[in-house]
């Protein structure tokens, strides 16, 4: 296992924590290759946010080992330090910053030093602009540039909270639920543009959605009460009896 | 070239009001000064330190909007920092009185020698110089400032426990400055001043300069907080205010970014407060009372938080309102401050500015809209033209 943990991306071993008493994540350990893009479903319940929050140093696990890029122990740091080492995170419910236009969202998502001064000295290069325009144009929202976000549809947020992800340049992006109250046209557009995104940075997806996940077609881990129930492909995944009983079947 | 540099880094509507803010530092001054009695312009000699005590208002009111408005923050303690500058102030002009005090001690301030006190309290050393007290106005404000802050954002005290934790420490300052142990005068606080910088505090030049130099803090307050809610930073703070997790994933780190802003408006607010001192003539534990502090939130709500402007015209407007009130019906002023606050968060939740600014930007849009359908109709026509014109053509 040392070896598997100094090649990945990202390590999970043996990760536990509970809240009150209810065991979220029990001895939940997986690992996810650099430039792999891995799907995980399960009930509700079964520990797939808290499994984010834990990647990304909101919430420390009780026991357990994280390790990032095969060296770096993320329950020693903070969210900050997290997403300065490279991992993005989506959220379920689109969060974006609703009364910056949709240029200044991508703007402070730009992977540019954030300290306090750095931030208030700091002025647009052209080299910035043009990375800008760049990440308007993959999410296609060129258009929309000087609009609140406020002004945006569903769809529309979730797609510049990628693009957002996309500026921070991660090595890691964790998606939760991208596709949830999208159109079908919508999903399989997010589809296109998650493969796209996967061919240069290690993604995770969570997602209910399973006609999203055949569309991804990629290796599929289910999660049930906290620890890993079966991994695969989405057909294997989806023909184990035990996926079928948890998750599938009710 | 500077007007240039200028219109880069502030909004033209932020440059107006500095205009005119320094436009009324010079006039105000000289009508009272130079004007005869007579002339409609003149303005009377009361109402130049009332005018000043409107400006202190609206630095205070300003400094709470930077944290309130721009980074959502609610402080119900800013009137802590104010009054801290003030005591600040207010020290250095009880050490002006020297041996013209009531008691004719040379080396204490009169509540001092009535205290059976036998010397100078170290922290009062120092404080005969105004250069010492105007460096203590931001230093003690903005050390408080940051250590409260350190403390509460590094915990992630957020929200109204945030507030009711900024109430509590004005609530306790006022508590400690009421004893008489603490060596700040005790509930009677600093008054009896007689100069500042040497000359006369109540002669009509001073009163005149005090008012010009108020009027020129605001300013070049106006100025700074319009650089930083402009700059990045203050992208940042909107997305702290709007989005908080969010901006902390994108790897910033929101304590730091509140604890700066917060320091520099408890600076400001401490500014204000040195500059209110001089001009009221006193300085008592009352200034920590916890209503003041939530005076200066309605100021800023009626203005409009998150602009700049709002925050300088609700704190002159209702300030203006509060002195023609009391004196009129004295009893009721509390109701009617009352009645203000839910009368602005139901029918103006942006405050007057921001309703302002809302229509102007509706009507923009509006006719935006208007000229694109205009445009449409046009090229319908023109390509109309050119479908009739083109058999025509073809012929």
């Amino acid at each position: 296992m040392a070896g598997k943990m100094s090649t990945s991306m990202l390590y999970l071993d043996g990760v536990s924590v509970s809240f009150d008493g209810f065991k979220a994540l029990n001895s939940l350990s997986f690992v996810v290759e650099p430039g792999e893009l891995r799907a995980i479903i399960g009930p509700n319940g079964a520990g797939k946010t808290t499994m984010m929050d834990i990647i990304t140093g909101k919430t420390r696990p009780d026991s357990g080992q994280v390790f990032f890029n095969g060296e770096v122990d993320l329950t020693k740091k903070d969210e900050a330090d997290i997403a300065q080492l490279g991992i993005g995170r989506k959220f379920q419910k689109p969060t974006v910053f609703e009364s910056h236009t949709v240029w200044d969202n991508i703007e402070l998502a730009l992977n540019r030093k954030r300290g306090v001064f750095s931030t208030l000295f700091y002025r647009m290069t052209p080299g910035d602009k043009a990375r800008i325009e760049e990440i308007l144009e993959t999410v296609r929202m060129t258009a929309r540039k000087d609009d609140l976000a406020a002004n945006l549809s569903h769809g529309q947020k979730q797609w510049l909270e990628i693009g957002m992800l996309l500026a921070q340049e991660p090595k890691l992006l964790l998606v939760d639920e991208p596709v949830a109250g999208m159109t079908d046209a919508e999903t399989s557009e997010t589809a296109v543009l998650l493969k796209e995104i996967a061919k240069t940075r290690s993604v995770v997806v969570v997602e209910h959605d399973m006609g999203f996940i055949r569309d991804l077609g990629v290796k599929v881990t289910c999660l049930a009460e906290g620890s890993v129930l079966a991994e695969g492909s989405i057909d294997f995944v989806s023909s184990d009896p035990k996926v079928i009983e948890n998750y599938l079947g009710r | 070239m500077i007007s240039q540099m200028l219109l880069r880094t502030h909004e033209k509507k932020t440059l107006i009001v500095a205009f005119l803010i320094l436009l009324a530092a010079a006039f105000v001054p000289l009508s009272n000064l130079l004007l005869a009695e007579s002339n409609p312009l003149h303005i009377p000699g009361y109402l130049v330190p009332l005018l000043g005590k409107y400006l202190c208002y609206a630095l205070l009111a300003l400094a709470l909007d930077l944290v309130w408005g721009y980074c959502g923050i609610l402080s119900l303690g800013h009137g802590a920092f104010f009054a801290l500058g003030g005591y600040a102030m207010g020290m250095y002009l009880m050490r002006q009185i020297g041996n013209r005090g009531v008691y004719a001690n040379p080396d204490l301030p009169d509540f001092m020698v009535f205290l059976n006190w036998p010397e100078l309290p170290w922290y009062w050393y120092g404080f005969s110089h105004f250069g010492f007290a105007a460096l203590m106005v931001i230093v003690v404000t903005g050390l408080l400032a940051f250590v409260f802050g350190w403390l509460a954002f590094r915990s992630r005290v957020t929200g109204v426990y945030l507030s009711i934790i900024t109430q509590a420490m004005t609530y306790a300052l006022l508590l400690a400055f009421f004893r008489n142990e603490m060596g700040f005068g005790g509930n009677n606080g600093l008054t009896d001043f007689k100069d500042i910088l040497g000359q006369n505090i109540q002669a009509a030049g001073t009163r005149a300069s005090l008012f010009a130099a108020t009027a020129i803090a605001l300013a070049l307050a106006l100025l700074l907080s319009s650089a930083i809610v402009r700059s990045k930073y203050g992208k940042v703070l909107v997305g702290v205010r709007d989005a908080e997790s969010r901006t902390r994933f994108l790897g910033y780190r929101v304590e730091n970014m509140k604890l700066f802003i917060f320091t520099i408006s408890a600076m400001m607010a401490g500014v204000a407060g040195a500059l209110y001192v001089p001009q009221v003539g006193i300085i008592n534990p009352g200034e920590f009372a916890p209503a003041n502090s939530i005076e200066v939130v309605i100021w800023t709500a009626v203005g409009g938080r998150g602009t700049l402007i709002g925050p300088i015209i609700g704190a002159i407007l209702v300030n203006f309102g509060k002195s023609i009130f009391t004196a009129a019906f004295p009893e009721f002023w509390l109701f009617a401050l009352g009645a203000l606050f839910v009368a602005t968060t139901l029918f103006l939740p942006k405050g007057i500015v921001g309703t302002v600014e809302q229509y102007f930007a509706r009507r923009r849009e509006y006719k935006a809209a208007g000229e694109t359908e205009k445009t449409y109709q046009e090229d319908k026509a023109a390509a109309l033209t050119a479908t009739t014109a083109s058999p025509q053509a073809a012929e």
